[in-house]
């Protein structure tokens, strides 16, 4: 009964949906108030309708209704409660039931916060929500509904994918998915302006923390995903430029540059159609990821059930919203675009740069995926591109964008005399130098071109954002007064910086001094690694509540002191009849131990595979500081402000036209 | 016109997702078809074996692979195709049918025993094309393919991408013809 109940709700939204996107496109022609503010409403009952599905699902989920297809192949008896939440968007149909909840969720919020909005601009930005989630009701109602019965009933389900079954899951799709669809919002704006003709500082205000927001979720959820990579796919890894790892990069890489640009354009009112463009380019891309990820034309560890059919759908989808975006930006941008002196020595010169090494970014690893679907279109063949490629491509687009990071908090917007900022830069090149060249000689005592040049890299990133903060504070006599007047704006884009320093002094740890062994042991042999020895203890059955697993136990020492006991397991889901390594992590903050478990042969001995991962956490640490600081630079004082200021003048006016 | 462009990326990129979802990707034919393998000299990767097993010599040849039918799988652990393919040829190996040699395209060592541990390892032997040269000369598109060669080291049956439980049926006749 209640999935019949969820399943209306779903066609209702879907009916809200349609009201929202062409009830105030129509007011917007006849300036009509009345219908503009109904976008507003719509979207509040749009997602009362979309809560209710979701609730449906997941109560269904819960009490282990097989009787709907969806939940027969992702549930389970002994599926753990957690799990059997979290199993809703485990596969496709829920993550999509996932995405419009999320989507849903955000125009509500663009509708609470964009009162202070003028009244047609909201509208219209509600409107282009409503299309797009239009788009999506259609695709879940017509190709992948989780409400289909299922008859006979089966009396047991087929289980949650076990490499799915890790806490880092619960977390990662829904705040991978905020990313994603957050940049809807950003998308809205664009078209707005692009219809309603209005592109100013003003339209790049308001834009502006929306489009951080999303960004600080997408980083968010790729750190997420990285560590839950690493934890549970039990290779060490923590990136593998994996198509859907890609499809998840390409629209950061974008959004990244999109921040960057709306800057430009809210301070100095340039690059305005570039903007916008990005914008396009951000969402698409989020779009695609959908598309990648959903329709199996790329092979993919994490690809979910494929379907041509599906596949179709999110095309045909990606065509009528990017496609009807651009012809939009074709017929409507060379009327909005202003022409300005843009000098390249200057705070907005640099950005320019900046924008130009991450759409590069975003390029390479577009072509990296989508060049094996263009070789097997053209029909020369299906092939795999690899690390090899992404890696060789990738570090020399980021090495001078780290450059150009310090670099460009230290120039000044309009004119930068270069003297002067070089004489600024002394100090944190100088740290930089000093600590790239020791700190992996104290840490490992020893030393690579690679690990010398990501840590003066990361710190000349984080230094140069320190001093910025520290000239903010410096330039008010009292350190108290000094450290209140720095806006948050400023404090987010510095923490953010420092992030990206220390995410890249990991990257250059890790893979400059992670060393691995391929052992096997018999129970009380030992191996040496990293100056550790890891002794195996042997092994012994142990049970989960929906696995048994053989749980080795590894004792490791270093001389002659214990420094952890590992247990890794190797589980096997009977449900699904899948073994799964959960490998056992000792972390630490300059570095982790990690024991996987191999075979076992029958002398009772087991392959084991032995990890050393200096400094890897300061990898998410990194996502993790890019996040905060999105967050703090999100909630800047002067949005509010500005916002309040805008609401007060629109009163006024109304006032007066009264 | 520039504010054009966009567009007209779009359409042609959305061409060719059209063109991908509508295609078959194994359908292609090689020219080695008939041919004698290609030669190569490539050494072997020491790999945990059975106990008791014979480990094979350092290098391997061409000539190494006649005497009986053999499996000839160009594959890396960067591969996702790879992944796609493993389990069945896991179940190709226990099966004893036929001998499978692994030739690991442009891969770290490290990487493939990693692979490999967690994978399980289906090959008689695994060596290291790391230049990638092999692939060349053997006329390897991308990985995995699966070249099939009969006792005699002529090339038989190319099978492009994930060797298949079906592509498997339509090789096994011809491992038969050839063995006889």
């Amino acid at each position: 009964m209640s999935a019949e109940l969820g399943h209306f709700a779903l066609i209702l939204a879907l009916g809200v949906a349609l009201l929202q996107w062409g009830v105030p496109l129509i007011g917007w022609r006849r300036r009509d108030a009345r219908l503009l503010a109904f976008g507003a409403s719509a979207a509040h009952a749009q997602f009362l309708c979309v809560l209710v599905a979701y609730a449906c699902l997941t109560y269904a989920f819960v009490t282990k209704d097989f009787s709907l297809a969806y939940v027969a192949e992702n549930d389970h008896t002994r599926l753990p409660l957690f799990y059997r939440v979290t199993a809703v968007w485990g596969a496709h149909e829920g993550s999509l039931l996932l995405w419009v909840l999320i989507l849903s969720g955000w125009t509500v919020a663009v509708s609470v916060f964009n009162r202070r909005l003028p009244l047609e601009m909201g509208a219209l930005v509600l409107s282009v929500l409503g299309a797009i989630s239009v788009g999506f009701y259609l695709f879940i109602l017509l190709t992948s509904s989780p409400f289909d019965r299922l008859y006979p009933v089966p009396t047991e389900g087929h289980d949650l994918n076990p490499i799915l079954q890790d806490p880092g899951l619960a977390l990662h799709p829904p705040v991978l998915y905020m990313g994603y669809v957050g940049f809807s919002v950003a998308f809205a704006f664009a078209i707005a302006a692009l219809i309603g003709g209005r592109l100013d500082g003003a339209w790049a205000r308001w834009t502006r923390p929306w489009t951080v927001t999303a960004w600080m979720f997408l980083t968010l959820g790729i750190t997420f995903g990285s560590w839950w990579a690493y934890k549970e796919l039990g290779w060490g890894g923590w990136w593998f430029w994996d198509p859907v790892e890609n499809a998840s990069f390409m629209p950061w890489l974008a959004g990244t540059a999109l921040i960057h640009s709306l800057a430009v354009t809210e301070k100095r009112g340039l690059l305005k159609s570039w903007t916008v463009l990005l914008a396009i380019l951000a969402f698409s891309l989020s779009l695609l990821g959908t598309f990648l990820v959903r329709s199996g034309v790329l092979v993919s560890v994490h690809a979910f059930a494929s379907d041509p059919t599906r596949g179709l759908f999110v095309l045909g989808l990606i065509g009528v919203v990017v496609g009807g975006a651009l012809a939009l930006y074709a017929w409507r941008a060379p009327r909005l675009s202003a022409y300005g002196e843009l000098n390249l020595l200057s705070r907005e010169g640099l950005l320019l740069f900046n924008n130009v090494f991450l759409v590069c970014a975003a390029g390479v690893v577009l072509l990296g995926t989508l060049y094996p679907l263009v070789l097997d279109a053209l029909g020369l063949g299906k092939i795999s591109v690899g690390p090899p490629y992404f890696d060789s491509v990738f570090v020399p687009l980021i090495v001078p964008l780290i450059l150009l990071v310090g670099l460009a908090a230290t120039v000044p917007w309009k004119r930068a005399r270069l003297a002067e900022s070089l004489r600024r830069l002394r100090m944190p090149a100088a740290a930089a130098l000093a600590v790239g060249l020791t700190l992996p000689l104290a840490i490992q005592g020893r030393t690579t071109l690679v690990a010398v040049a990501g840590t003066l890299l990361g710190v000349w990133a984080a230094g140069t954002a320190v001093q910025d903060l520290w000239r903010r504070v410096r330039s008010k006599a009292d350190w108290r007064a000094g450290l209140t007047s720095v806006p948050r704006a400023a404090w987010g884009m510095n923490l953010a910086h420092i992030g990206l320093g220390v995410w890249a002094i990991g990257v250059a740890c890790v893979t400059s001094f992670g060393a691995e062994k391929d052992v096997r042991l018999a129970p009380g042999a030992h191996a040496e690694l990293g100056g550790y020895t890891f002794v195996f203890q042997g092994e012994r059955e142990a049970a989960g509540p929906n696995y048994t697993a053989q749980q080795g136990s590894v004792l490791v020492e270093r001389e002659g002191t214990t420094v952890a006991r590992l247990y890794p397991q190797k589980r096997l889901y009977a449900s699904q009849g899948t073994v799964i390594t959960e490998a056992a992590i000792h972390p630490g903050p300059f570095g982790d131990l990690y024991v996987s478990l191999g075979e076992g042969y029958d002398d009772g001995s087991w392959s084991l595979r032995l990890y050393d991962k200096p400094m890897v956490r300061w990898i998410w640490l990194g996502g993790v500081l890019m996040f905060l600081g999105g967050g703090l630079a999100a909630s800047d004082r002067r949005y509010r402000l500005a916002r309040a200021l805008e609401r007060r003048s629109a009163q006024a006016a109304e006032a007066t036209a009264a | 016109m520039r504010f054009a462009l966009p567009l007209a990326v779009l359409i042609a990129l959305l061409a060719l997702f059209a063109v991908g979802l509508q295609r078959d990707p194994r359908r292609l034919p090689s020219p080695l078809i008939g041919k004698p393998a290609p030669a190569f000299d490539l050494p072997t990767i020491a790999l945990p074996g059975p106990p008791g097993a014979v480990p094979p010599p350092a290098r391997m040849t061409q000539a190494d692979l006649r005497g009986a039918p053999v499996l000839v799988n160009f594959f890396a652990s960067w591969c996702a195709g790879c992944q796609d393919e493993h389990p069945f040829l896991m179940e190709l190996a226990r099966s004893g049918e036929v001998r499978l040699v692994g030739i690991d395209y442009k891969d770290a060592e490290s990487d493939l025993r990693r692979w490999l541990g967690r994978h399980g390892d289906p090959y008689a032997v695994v060596l290291s094309d790391l230049s990638g040269n092999t692939g060349i000369d053997w006329g390897v598109y991308g990985v995995p393919e699966t070249f099939v060669l009969d006792a005699q080291g002529r090339i038989v049956f190319k099978q492009i991408g994930p060797l298949t439980p079906e592509a498997w049926q339509r090789i096994r006749p011809l491992l038969q013809g050839s063995a006889s």
